[in-house]
C-alpha cells in the first residue's frame, strides 16, 4: 500500500468503507415502513453488487484503458461459473479451490480467445469477440451438455463425490463454505425498527471486489498501465515507435478474463449453479453497461455502474401496478390512472425498456458516464474556478484520479 | 445426391434472410459508415407488420344471429372481418388468407418512415462519433424497440401462416427425374428464396441502373467530393437508410411463415447478419450476398447426419451450431477484408 498516492489511499479507503458498512448505508428505512422495498440490505443483492463489481472493474481494465471494446465477456463469466460448480461438486465445499480453478480456467480459455481476437482492432475485434461468445454459449448449450448440463445447468447433486470432504450423510445437499464458515449464514441485528443483516458470502464478496479495486489502482498507476493507454490513444503511433502491442493488449485482455472468471467463481460460489444464459450477449451488454454507465476508464466509475443497474434492476422489478396506483393516490382518480399505465411500461417485467434508454441517454448525452456527471456538477459548483473552464477536457482525463 | 440437393435447398430460406439482413447491414454501413446494431430488430419490426397487418384485416363486426342460440341460450355471436363484409365472401376471405404477402404493402411504407425518423433522429448525431459508440447506442436502440413489441405483442411467438395455396410441399426431385418424395421441400421456403432474390436484384438495379443510384454509388465512394459537386449526399443516405430499413422489414414479413416471430427474434438473426457482413467484406454489397447464401447453405450442410457421423467417427463434437462463427474467425483470421471486401477498407 505504500506506493499508493494520497488520493489512492483515499479513494481504496473509500471503497472499504462503503464496503464494510453497506449492510447499515445500504439499509436505511425501517423494516416495516412503506419505504422498505427501497432498501438493498439484504445479502443476495449486496452479494450481486461486489461481482458485479468486479466483473465490471475487470472489464475496464480491458475497455477503459486500451478502449477495445469486446462484446463476448460474458463467456468468461460463465466459463468461471462452471468450473467453480466442478470444483465443488468434485473436490470440495470449500470455495477456496472452486475460486482458483476458475481463475485459471478462465485465464486460459481468455489467453486462447484473446490470441486470435487482438489480430483484429475496432469493430472487427467486437465482432470476432461476439462471435466466440456467442459459440460458446451455443457449445455449452448442445454438444458440451455433459460438462455443462446442456439446458438445465449445472447443480450439486447428493452423490457428488466431493473427495476432500467426509462424507454428507444429512441426505441434504451441502453448503458452501469457507473453512467451515457457511455462505449462507447471516447474523441480523435489530436496532429498533431497523434489521440490519451482516451476511458471510457478502464480506468474501467484499474482500474480493476490495482486492480487485486495489490490484486495478495498481494496474491504473503501473507503467504498464501507461501503455495500455497509450494504446487507446495512438495504437499506430505507438506501432511506429517500434513496440510490439499485441503482449500489452493481450495481457490487458487475459486479466480482464481472469477478473471476470473470479467474478463468475463467486457467483457460483453464493448459489452453486451454473447455466448457459450467462453466456448469453445480451449478459455481455450488459457489462458494458455496467462500465459505460459509471465511467469508462475511470477507476470508481465502473463499480458505480454496476451497483447502480443491479440496484435499479432489483427495485424496478418489484414495484408492480398497485404499487404505483398507491403511490399516485394523492391524484384525481383520472389522471392516476393516466399516469399508472404511462408508468407501468417502466417497471416489474418492463425493467428492460428503461434500461435500454438509460443506455442510450447515457451514451448520448453523458459518455463519460456518471463519474462524467459528477465532475460537470462539481465544476458548475466551483463556478469556473481552476478545472472548470473546460468541463470536456477534464473529462476526457479521467474525473476520478 | 439427392440429400445433397435438399441440404442446398435447406440453406437457401435461410441464407435468404440473411443475405437481406447482410445486404441493408452493409448498404447503411457503406454510406453512411455507421455499424447498425439494430438491424435484427429492424428485420423484427418487419415480421409484426406482417402481424399487425393481418390483425387490422381480421377486424371484425358483431352480429348477433337469432336463429341460432349458444350453449346459454343467448343469441349467438357472429363475427365478420369488415373485409368480408365490403368485398363480399370470396374474395374477403381471400385477402384474409393472402395477409402475409399483402402486408408487404402495408410495410414498405412503415419502415421506409421508421429507418427516415431513425436516421434523423438518432443516428445521424453519431456520425463522427467513435464506431464503439455508434454499437452501444444502436444496441440499446435494439433492446428498447424489442421491449416495446414486448409490451405491444406479448411475450410468445405469434404464428402467422402463409397462404393456403402455398402450404403444401413440392416434389421437387421429380422435376429433376428422380424418386418421387426424394426431394419433398416447402412451396413457401422457394417462395421466400425467389421474393428475396428480387429484393437484392431490384437493389442493385436501383443502384446501378438509376441517377440516385449513381450518385449514391459516388458518395460511397468519395462523400466529399460528391458533396463539392453541389449534390447535397445527406439527403440521399438518409434515403439510403430507408431503403435498407425496408429491406430488412420485408425479410422479416415473408419470413413470418417459416418461423413465427417473436420479440426476440430481430437479436438471433443480427449476430449470425454481422458475422455474414464480416466473411462477405465490410462494405461490399455483393459479398454480403454471396456470404449470406454461402453460410445458409454451410449451416444445412453441418447438420446433415452424415456429417455428423463424420465429426463423431474423429472423435469430434459435432459442429452445426456454431460452423458459421467457425467460418468467420477463419477468414477474419486469414483474409480480414472478407471474400469480397476491397482491401485497405476497414481492415485494421
Amino acid at each position: 500500500m505504500k506506493t499508493l498516492s494520497k488520493n489512492d489511499q483515499a479513494l481504496l479507503l473509500f471503497v472499504g468503507i462503503i464496503a464494510v458498512f453497506a449492510p447499515f448505508l445500504l439499509n436505511p428505512f425501517p423494516a416495516d415502513s412503506a419505504m422498505a422495498q427501497f432498501n438493498a440490505g439484504y445479502p443476495d443483492l449486496m452479494q450481486r453488487f461486489a461481482i458485479f463489481g468486479i466483473l465490471a472493474i475487470g472489464f475496464n481494465i480491458l475497455f477503459g484503458l486500451t478502449g477495445y471494446l469486446s462484446f463476448g465477456h460474458a463467456a468468461f463469466l460463465g466459463v468461471g461459473s462452471y468450473s467453480a460448480v466442478w470444483m465443488l461438486k468434485l473436490l470440495t465445499m470449500n470455495i477456496i479451490p472452486a475460486l482458483i480453478l476458475s481463475v485459471i480456467i478462465a485465464g486460459l480459455f481468455s489467453l486462447l480467445i484473446g490470441y486470435i481476437s487482438l489480430r483484429r482492432s475496432g469493430i472487427y475485434f467486437s465482432i470476432l469477440t461476439l462471435a466466440f461468445a456467442q459459440m460458446s454459449f451455443s457449445l455449452a448449450y448442445s454438444v458440451l451438455t455433459p460438462i455443462t448440463n446442456g439446458e438445465t445447468g449445472l447443480q450439486l447433486t447428493l452423490n457428488d463425490p466431493r473427495v476432500l470432504d467426509a462424507a454428507n450423510t444429512t441426505g441434504n445437499l451441502p453448503v458452501t463454505g469457507l473453512f467451515g464458515l457457511e455462505m449462507r449464514n447471516t447474523f441480523t441485528l435489530d436496532v429498533g425498527a431497523w434489521a440490519f443483516q451482516f451476511n458471510v458470502g457478502y464480506y468474501v464478496c467484499a474482500a474480493f471486489l476490495l482486492l480487485a479495486f486495489y490490484l486495478s489502482i495498481r494496474i491504473f498507476r503501473s507503467p504498464f498501465g501507461l501503455m495500455l493507454r497509450a494504446i487507446k490513444t495512438n495504437q499506430t503511433r505507438l506501432n511506429y515507435t517500434g513496440l510490439n502491442s499485441r503482449p500489452y493488449t493481450l495481457a490487458a485482455f487475459v486479466i480482464s478474463g481472469m477478473y471476470a472468471g473470479l467474478a463468475g467463481g463467486l457467483m457460483a460460489s453464493m448459489d452453486p449453479l451454473a447455466g448457459a444464459e450467462r453466456m448469453q450477449w445480451t449478459a455481455s451488454g450488459e457489462i458494458v453497461l455496467m462500465t459505460i454507465l459509471g465511467g469508462t476508464g475511470t477507476l470508481l466509475g465502473p463499480v458505480l455502474g454496476a451497483g447502480f443497474i443491479k440496484y435499479f434492476e432489483n427495485i424496478f422489478s418489484k414495484i408492480n401496478e398497485s404499487v404505483l396506483h398507491s403511490w399516485f393516490s394523492f391524484l384525481p382518480d383520472g389522471l392516476n390512472d393516466v399516469i399508472v399505465w404511462v408508468l407501468h411500461f417502466f417497471v416489474g417485467k418492463g425493467w428492460h425498456l428503461t434500461l435500454g434508454l438509460l443506455f442510450m441517454l447515457i451514451v448520448t448525452f453523458l459518455p463519460g458516464g456518471l463519474m462524467e456527471g459528477w465532475t460537470r456538477i462539481r465544476n458548475k459548483i466551483r463556478g469556473g474556478k481552476g478545472g472548470g473552464a473546460n468541463p470536456s477536457h477534464d473529462a476526457a482525463k479521467t474525473p476520478a484520479e | 445426391m439427392d440429400s445433397l440437393l435438399l441440404q442446398i435447398l435447406n440453406g437457401l430460406d435461410k441464407g435468404s434472410a440473411y443475405a437481406l439482413i447482410a445486404l441493408g447491414l452493409t448498404l447503411i454501413f457503406g454510406t453512411l459508415g455507421v455499424v447498425n446494431f439494430a438491424h435484427g430488430a429492424l428485420f423484427m419490426i418487419g415480421a409484426f407488420c406482417a402481424v399487425t397487418f393481418s390483425r387490422i384485416l381480421n377486424i371484425s363486426k358483431i352480429t348477433l344471429d337469432p336463429e341460432k342460440t349458444n350453449f346459454l341460450g343467448n343469441p349467438l355471436e357472429v363475427k365478420t372481418p369488415y373485409v368480408v363484409g365490403w368485398f363480399g365472401d370470396a374474395t374477403g376471405s381471400a385477402i384474409i388468407d393472402w395477409a402475409v404477402p399483402l402486408s408487404i404493402l402495408f410495410a414498405i411504407p412503415v419502415m421506409l418512415l421508421i429507418g427516415y425518423v431513425m436516421e434523423r433522429g438518432l443516428i445521424k448525431h453519431f456520425y463522427k462519433r467513435p464506431h464503439a459508440d455508434q454499437i452501444l447506442v444502436t444496441f440499446g436502440l435494439a433492446i428498447v424497440i424489442g421491449e416495446v413489441v414486448k409490451a405491444s405483442y406479448g411475450a410468445n411467438p405469434i404464428p402467422t401462416p402463409a397462404p393456403d395455396v402455398f402450404r403444401g410441399s413440392y416434389d421437387f426431385g421429380v422435376l429433376l427425374g428422380m424418386d418421387p418424395n426424394a426431394v419433398i421441400y416447402p412451396f413457401w421456403r422457394l417462395i421466400y428464396f425467389s421474393f428475396s432474390a428480387i429484393i437484392i436484384a431490384s437493389v442493385f438495379a436501383f443502384l446501378r441502373f438509376t441517377t440516385f443510384g449513381m450518385v449514391v454509388r459516388a458518395g460511397m465512394a468519395d462523400r466529399e467530393t460528391v458533396g463539392l459537386l453541389g449534390i447535397n449526399i445527406d439527403k440521399r443516405f438518409t434515403v439510403m437508410f430507408g431503403i435498407a430499413a425496408a429491406v430488412a422489414g420485408l425479410a422479416g414479413v415473408m419470413y413470418t411463415p417459416i418461423n413465427s416471430p417473436n420479440y426476440n427474434m430481430g437479436m438471433d438473426f443480427l449476430v449470425l447478419s454481422f458475422v455474414v457482413v464480416v466473411v462477405g467484406g465490410m462494405g461490399s454489397l455483393p459479398g454480403a450476398v454471396l456470404a449470406g447464401f454461402m453460410l445458409g447453405i454451410l449451416e444445412s450442410f453441418a447438420s446433415m447426419n452424415e456429417v455428423k457421423a463424420f465429426f463423431e467417427a474423429l472423435y469430434l463434437p459435432s459442429i452445426d451450431q456454431i460452423v458459421i462463427y467457425l467460418v468467420a474467425i477463419i477468414v477474419l483470421l486469414v483474409r480480414p477484408r472478407g471474400l469480397m471486401g476491397r482491401a485497405g477498407v476497414m481492415e485494421e
